[in-house]
Formats: structure tokens, sequence, C-alpha cells
């Protein structure tokens, strides 16, 4: 056998896999949920002549900007096979916390350093407790989610705020203006979804917190630092919330310590039906963007289609199981 | 010179003594095959090789230089490879990512460095080629044989250029076909200079591969025997204390 043979079939072995790129592709849990999602749209713009108009696009792609962002980071933490039920309080103390900076006369700058900082507060010691102190994700951020609940209504005194002093154009542009016609929200979605999904596909970073979501034992055995990837996801995971929330206070115009109240659920939600698996090990930044979208669509679809607003918890809450028993019957 | 020498290694865990006095030397390109029944020692001194606790007496040498290890990562950069029972491998990665897996290539400029896909697939092509294993790099670990993830396991020591692989139990639960591909990889690491302790009950197995049989009975080393020298009977009787120590 010639040198030659020898490196194409070497070649042929590097190349070769159990399937080709659409066997791939069908077997892509994120592919079936775009399929999903799609459809919902076709059908949406078929069957109802107020779906497919830009207003209410705009107003959909805005709504899921916010969830989309946060599952993002959500996406992230349950790849190691962690949860963090505490984003929805952070983006409550975030959003406080730059209604209260700003309402003081700061800049904008000043007041989203400050909730981000908080966000990075409450992510470095949620991912201390669970990577350092060994404790539980569930009970740790559950936790959490009370206790930063209350330092929001601690530092607002529960009252809310609409007077953002002298930076209040700049917050209010950048959650409620739009770039190119499309809402900037959505702008920073897509933006942090191209990051995710490139940090997640081409770093070591990347491939570490699948492989701890894949076997945390195997994962440490090779001299991956395990801790200090765990605490990293838990405090990114925050982080997207208090982007998320200053993002809401600069949309909603003012801020209530209600905040993103039982949005943890709702981001849970997109990123399961978009295919990050509660068992840890996968998960992917395009899943939580279209999960999150497709929540939406079902949402304003259901609005538009005049069924009574009650009856959305019900099927969203259906997709979700839907969704994770699809992936259950897929794989055997 | 040998890869590793052991000399009066002992272990106790509060009252239990785990090991007594085990010495032992392994030379280059040397198949050891290591035997006991359940109790006997075995996986302790494979965690005292690997490095997962240290001995409360004796001395572990390598390469002539008395060392101590306070952490796996540690033996690994010493040479030493321990492929696991449950093989220690992340079922949702790919073959090449589980071999390079936290020793990832990347390139790039200054801190911008992403991963060297390109590098990884053609290496770990190389190392199954190597090894004779069909086993493929983009191949998820998930949809692999026995075989196929022992490939991997054992491919990741010779990514690192491992002068000792220690194997626990490797064919305890994978089929016949399987066994002797195992046995196969253990050859071409042999047949590479690289010295194979193997932590076996399969008698066919050891004595299939082993250049020398090492038998441990209640924490002590009763026999250290060329294989050829040696009997499955006379092992057998070794392991259960029927014959008292050769």
């Amino acid at each position: 056998m010639s040198a030659n043979t020898a490196n194409v079939s070497l070649d042929d072995a590097i190349n070769r896999t159990g399937d080709g790129f659409v066997g791939r592709l069908l077997g892509r849990h994120v592919f079936w949920v775009t399929v999903a999602a799609i459809l919902a749209c076709l059908i949406m713009s078929v069957a109802t002549d107020t779906f497919a108009t830009e207003r209410n696009l705009f107003n959909v792609t805005r709504n899921f900007a916010f969830v989309g962002i946060v599952a993002l980071g959500m996406t992230a933490v349950i790849i190691t096979g962690g949860i963090d039920l505490s984003v929805g309080s952070v983006m409550g103390v975030c959003g406080i916390l730059i209604g209260v900076v700003m309402s003081a006369g700061y800049s904008f700058t000043v007041g989203a350093a400050a909730a981000l900082a908080g966000a990075a507060a409450v992510g470095l010691i949620n991912g201390w407790l669970i990577a350092y102190a060994g404790m539980p994700p569930f009970v740790v951020t559950l936790g959490m989610l009370s206790i930063a609940r209350s330092l929001a209504m601690v530092f607002s005194n529960n009252k809310m705020i609409y007077d953002f002093g002298p930076g209040t154009d700049l917050l209010l542009t950048l959650g409620g203006g739009t770039t190119f016609g499309i809402a900037n929200p959505v702008v920073i979605l897509v933006v942090l979804a191209l990051a995710f999904g490139l940090v997640l596909r081409w770093t070591r970073w990347g491939t570490w917190i699948y492989a701890i979501g894949g076997n945390e034992q195997a994962a440490n055995l090779t001299g991956v630092p395990v801790r200090a990837l765990k605490l990293s996801v838990y405090v990114l995971c925050s982080l997207t919330a208090g982007i998320a929330a200053i993002l809401m206070v600069g949309w909603l115009g003012a801020v209530t310590t209600g905040l993103g109240q039982t949005d943890e659920l709702r981001v849970i939600a997109a990123s399961v039906i978009g295919g990050a698996n509660l068992m840890g090990g996968a998960g992917t930044a395009l899943g939580a963007v279209v999960g999150a979208a497709l929540i939406e669509v079902i949402r304003n679809s259901l609005l538009l289609l005049g069924v009574d607003a009650f009856w959305q918890g019900t099927f969203v809450g259906g997709f979700i199981i839907l969704a994770v028993a699809f992936e259950r019957f897929r794989r055997r | 010179m040998s890869v590793l020498e052991l000399q009066g290694v002992s272990k106790s865990f509060g009252a239990i003594r785990a090991l007594s006095e085990v010495s032992l030397a392994v030379r280059p390109g040397e198949v050891i095959g290591l035997m006991g029944d359940n109790g006997a020692g075995k996986s302790t001194l494979v965690k005292i090789i690997g490095g997962n606790f240290a001995p409360s007496a004796g001395s572990i040498r390598i390469a002539d230089r008395t060392v101590q290890f306070a952490r796996p990562v540690e033996a690994r950069e010493a040479g030493i490879e321990v492929v696991y029972q449950d093989l220690a491998l992340c079922d949702n990665l790919t073959a090449a990512a589980n071999v390079f897996l936290g020793r990832e290539p990347t390139r790039g400029v200054g801190p911008f460095r992403v991963l060297d896909y390109g590098a990884m697939y053609r290496r770990a092509a190389e190392l199954f080629a190597e090894l004779k294993s069909e086993t493929r790099p983009r191949d998820l670990v998930r949809s692999m044989s026995g075989g196929q993830r022992q490939a991997v396991a054992i491919a990741r020591a010779r990514l690192s250029d491992s002068r000792l692989v220690l194997m626990d139990e490797p064919t305890a639960a994978i089929s016949v076909r399987q066994v002797a591909e195992v046995l196969d990889l253990i050859r071409q690491l042999r047949d590479r200079g690289v010295a194979v302790i193997l932590v076996s009950h399969r008698m066919p197995d050891v004595f299939g591969v082993a250049d020398r049989v090492v038998v441990l009975r209640r924490g002590r080393l009763v026999a250290d025997r060329p294989a050829g020298d040696s009997s499955p009977e006379e092992v057998t009787g070794l392991i259960t204390g029927a014959i008292e120590a050769v």
C-alpha cells in the first residue's frame, strides 16, 4: 500500500461520521424546534391578516428578546447540569438598582454599572455556594430568588421609580428605541446569541461546560477546572438577567419591584424547548433564542385568534412537555 | 530502568490495612496482569499509582525519581494514565473531544483563541489508526461500542505519550468480540514501549496478553511471576489462598 492511499484512508476517517450532513441536521433538536416555530408563523400568516404585519412582528420580536437574552445565560447553566431559579428576582433587583442610582442624579453608565455589578455579585454568591461549597443549585438559587426580590424592595422602599434623571433619554432609547427598524433589545439579543454560539462551539470554555454536563467526574479527572467553570456560568447567567433588566426598564420607562417576577419560569421553558437538557450536557444558543421565540409566537397567536388569555399558560406548558417528550421518543 | 517502582507501599484506612508493603517494578513495554479477589487491594493500588491518594508508607519511583502525587493530574503529568472501569468519558462529546479533553489545541492571536478542530480530528484519526481501531473522531461517544470506548480512553493515553497505562477491569462489561479488540489495543501499546498494568478478574485475558502475573491477597503481594511459568490453576490457588505464596 502506498503512502498516498494511506493518507486517503486517514482523511476518510477524519471526515467520516455515522451519518451525513442531512442526517446530522435531522438529528438536531434545535432544527425541529425551528421548523415548528417557522410553521407556526406561516400558519398564522395565512390564518390571520394581523400576524404578519410590521407592527405585530416588531412587538413579537421585542417581547421575546428579554426572555431570549436571559435564556442564553440559563442555557449555559443548564448545559453544566445546573439550574438558576433566581434570574427573575435578579432582573427585579437590577432594575431597581439602575432606577435608584439614576434617579439619584447619576448618569446612565453609572446606573448600568451598578445594575451589572449587582448581577455579578448575585452570580458570584450563587456560583460559589454551588461550585465550592457543593450545595445543590436548586436550593441555592431558590433561596436567592427570595433574597434578591426582597432586596429590590429594600433598595427602593417598594416604590415605583419613573424619574431617571439626566440619563433618561439614553435609557429609554436603549430599551424602547430601534436600530434600522429593529427594536434595540432584539439587536442586542442577536449580538449576544452570536457571541454565545461562537464561544460554546469554538472555545475551551465552551467544550468544557459541555464536558461537565456530560460527565463531571471525567472532566475533573482530565484536569478541567470544574469549579471555576461552574462559578463562571452562574455569573454569566446573572449578568444576562442584569442586561435584560436594564433593557426592560428602558422599554417600560418605569420600574417596580415586581419586574421580572416569574420570568425565571419562562426563561427555563425557553431553554428547555430549545433543546437544553436539564440533566446537563446539551443545549445551544440558537435553541435558547428559538425556544423564546416559539413561546412568544404561541402566546401572540392565541391572542390574535381570540382565544381567552386564561388559556395561554396551558398552551405554553403543553409545549414544554411536548418538546421534551419529542426529544425522548426521537432518541429511542 | 523501571517506568515505575513501588517499594514497601502500604495503605491504611483507619484501622483497616488495605495494602501491606507491596513492592513491584514495571519495565517499559511490559504487560502486567494484576489479579486478586474483591477486597484484595487491587483498586487501592491502582488509586495510589494513579494519584488519587497517597500511600501511608513506602515510596513510588518513576524513572528513578521518587514522586508524590497530590492529585490525579500530577500522575498524568508524570506519564501515568489511568483508564477507569467506567472509562471517564463524556457521552455527549465526540471521540476527538474526549481524547483531547483538558488539553485541546487552539489557534489564534493573543487572548483570542479558538479550538483547532482540524488538528484535533487529524491527530485523533492518527491515534485510532495507530491502535488499529475503527473509531471515528467525529462520532459521539454515546453511540459507540464498549471496544471503541476503550480505544478512545487509550488514545488519550497515547496522546500524552504516557509511559504506563493502568487499566481497571477493561473487559468486565463487554462482549467477547470486543474483548479481543481491547486485548489488541493492549498489544499495540506494548509494541510501542508503553507499560500496561491490567487489572482483571478474567483469567483468559490476563494469560492472553500479560508477560507477568502479580497476585494480591488481603493487601499483600503473594506472587510476581512470568505468565509463562504460571498457570490459571496456580493463580486461582494464589487468589483464594489455597496456595500460600510463590
